[in-house]
């Protein structure tokens, strides 16, 4: 089966038409991950047989005509979302045999809309990290140069996208836990507004940061997703009763007259010039379909990583205490050595005579940060800017530098920091390595960071280059 | 800015060997004085802010649903007893 420029859309269509059946496209899947995974280790578990059994009873519904928004289109979770009997591990040790006794809520409602889960994602453990190689269960490697880090924490799941092995995959955010990774792996990864999609059931980092969304392959699929797993949850008390718009039934809408925001910080001098040129060639493309481009600032920008290790690892050290070993998981002594920095990090920042200093400090800098933004939306509808300073790095190149690893973050953790949307799409290559355009949004309008990103992708179809890899063992 | 990463492992529950004391302050340190950059910014009279969208005490109807059972709550214990988790005894008798 040529699954070379299938997507979300096109294999619904496919579906509904009978010209392939779940069980087929699933095998197809399945094979991938068995061709591919163990150059690339995006998975932590497969879940073949559960796969299958959801694969025939697909087929059984749409015989029976049933049409649901992801009938039959198989998906991968990153391993940090709990699956009912399915083992969760979070890429550590810590939870190596946890089998979650329940759903999580985007899961069910994933299940609910028909999709099919092929297995569990890799991920830098607890998702602290930037490249994906903080896994106990070793690194994942670039689709596009297995040489090269994927970005992380979110590793596994933007690889098995682009190396065809899912159709879709899930993420977390927290700092730039999805853009990242979907910029080094020419992937469509969406950040929603915090509180947008539940956090039920995924396996909290930093509760007040924490995003839960998507990698797909193009916009358009990115928006059916959305559709899907937002809304409000009675179990999580953040989502809020905002209604769900239908963000498939926008995206055509185009970008004349949009006011698109550039923030000068984000192009400092640490900005790789190639990136820089990718960016600018997509603002000629926006200011030419009729956009207005504006210069803008965010005058606290240069604070915003600081704020976030502070606010993030206080979070971190609250969250990881449940982690005792006694209702499930194991002892503490498994943490590995980042889980242990920032548990340490987040205990010192909150400790008594160091509260005030750091912590209550780095609050209200967050104030500071949200009122650059609140002024700067007064003046554009969306902005746009480059999602890392840098190309993907090469595997072994930051891992003993935690503080330089943190760095890497640095044009992402601010999006966390103020709530608002982040969506990263793919805008070309230097060489065989991917780069991603950030957008970044208002509270709740992640329907204009589609129809932004939809139109560039229309006349720049990146998403249809092909990693290396699956060329060489084609 | 120094950090006494033993007493910090102490109150985080956490057991740090010397080796990696010593590495773990180093670390640190760094992450530190990062972070402490922030002391630039003049943050008289800011507010905290701990939630960015607006939501704030949010309560849900309590009525009791259909639950855990007790041997699904216990089936990822270590240690078991008679229905109950087992942990290690607090004073140093038992």
């Amino acid at each position: 089966m040529e699954l070379q420029n299938l997507t979300i859309t096109t294999t619904l269509e496919k579906l509904k038409n009978k010209e392939i059946s779940a069980v087929e496209l699933t095998n197809t899947y399945l094979a991938n991950i068995e061709k591919y995974d163990t150059q690339l280790n995006a998975f932590i578990t497969v879940c073949r047989n559960e796969a299958l059994e959801q694969a025939e009873s697909v087929d059984k519904k749409i015989s029976d005509g049933i049409s649901l928004p992801l009938l039959g289109i198989p998906i991968a979770l990153k391993d940090i979302f709990v699956t009912k009997n399915i083992k969760t591990t979070a890429a550590s040790k810590v939870l190596e045999k946890y089998i979650p006794q329940y759903e999580g809520t985007v899961v069910e409602k994933l299940k609910d809309a028909g999709a099919i889960i092929l297995g569990k994602t890799n991920l830098d453990a607890w998702a602290h990290g930037s490249s994906g190689e903080n896994s106990d269960f070793g690194p994942t490697h670039n689709p596009y140069d297995t040489n090269y880090v994927p970005g992380g924490s979110s590793s596994g799941s933007p690889t098995a996208v682009a190396s065809q092995m899912a159709l879709m995959a899930t993420g977390t955010d927290t700092g730039g836990s999805i853009r990242l990774p979907a910029s080094f792996t020419n992937t469509v990864g969406l950040k929603p507004t915090y509180g947008r999609v539940s956090r039920y059931g995924v396996i909290a980092m930093a509760s007040s940061l924490d995003s839960i969304g998507h990698f797909t392959r193009t916009v358009e699929d990115s928006a059916v997703v959305l559709s899907t797993t937002a809304g409000k949850d009675q179990f999580d008390g953040t989502t809020p009763t905002v209604p769900v718009p239908d963000y498939q039934s926008t995206l055509k809408n185009g970008v004349k007259g949009l006011k698109i925001g550039v923030p000068k910080e984000y192009f400092g001098e640490g900005l790789d010039p190639t990136i820089h040129e990718i960016i600018q060639n997509a603002l000629s493309f926006y200011e030419k379909n009729g956009a207005e481009i504006v210069d803008i600032s965010l005058p606290h920008t240069q604070y915003a990583i600081e704020v976030y290790y502070i606010i993030q690892t206080a979070e971190v050290s609250s969250n990881l205490a449940r982690y005792t070993g006694i209702r499930y998981g194991n002892d503490r002594q498994e943490f590995g050595d980042e889980a242990k920095r920032r548990i340490m990090l987040g205990t010192y920042v909150l400790s008594a005579g160091y509260y005030d200093a750091y912590y209550k400090k780095a609050l209200q800098v967050r104030t500071l940060l949200k009122k650059d933004f609140d002024e700067a939306f007064k003046k554009v509808d969306v902005m746009l800017t480059p999602a890392s300073p840098s190309l993907p790095f090469k595997i072994g190149e930051r891992i003993d530098d935690p503080l330089q690893m943190y760095l890497s973050d640095v044009l992402t953790v601010h999006a966390n920091l103020v709530g608002i949307p982040g969506l990263v799409f793919p805008g070309g290559f230097v060489g065989d390595l991917p780069v991603g355009i950030q957008l970044l949004g208002k509270h709740f309008d992640e329907a204009t960071l589609y129809k932004t990103a939809y139109a560039f992708e229309q006349e720049n179809p990146f998403w249809k280059t092909e990693p290396k890899l699956l060329k060489n063992i084609l | 800015m120094k950090i006494d990463v033993q007493h910090v492992a102490k109150l985080a529950n956490l057991k740090i060997t010397p080796e990696e004391e010593k590495k773990f302050e180093t670390q640190l340190s760094e992450v530190l004085n990062m972070v402490g950059k922030l002391n630039e910014v003049d943050t008289a009279n800011v507010q905290e802010t701990s939630q960015v969208t607006g939501l704030e005490n949010i309560t849900r109807e309590d009525i009791p649903t259909q639950s855990l059972s007790q041997e699904e709550a216990l089936s990822n214990a270590t240690a078991q007893h008679n229905g109950l988790f087992m942990v290690k005894g607090i004073f140093d008798e038992e």
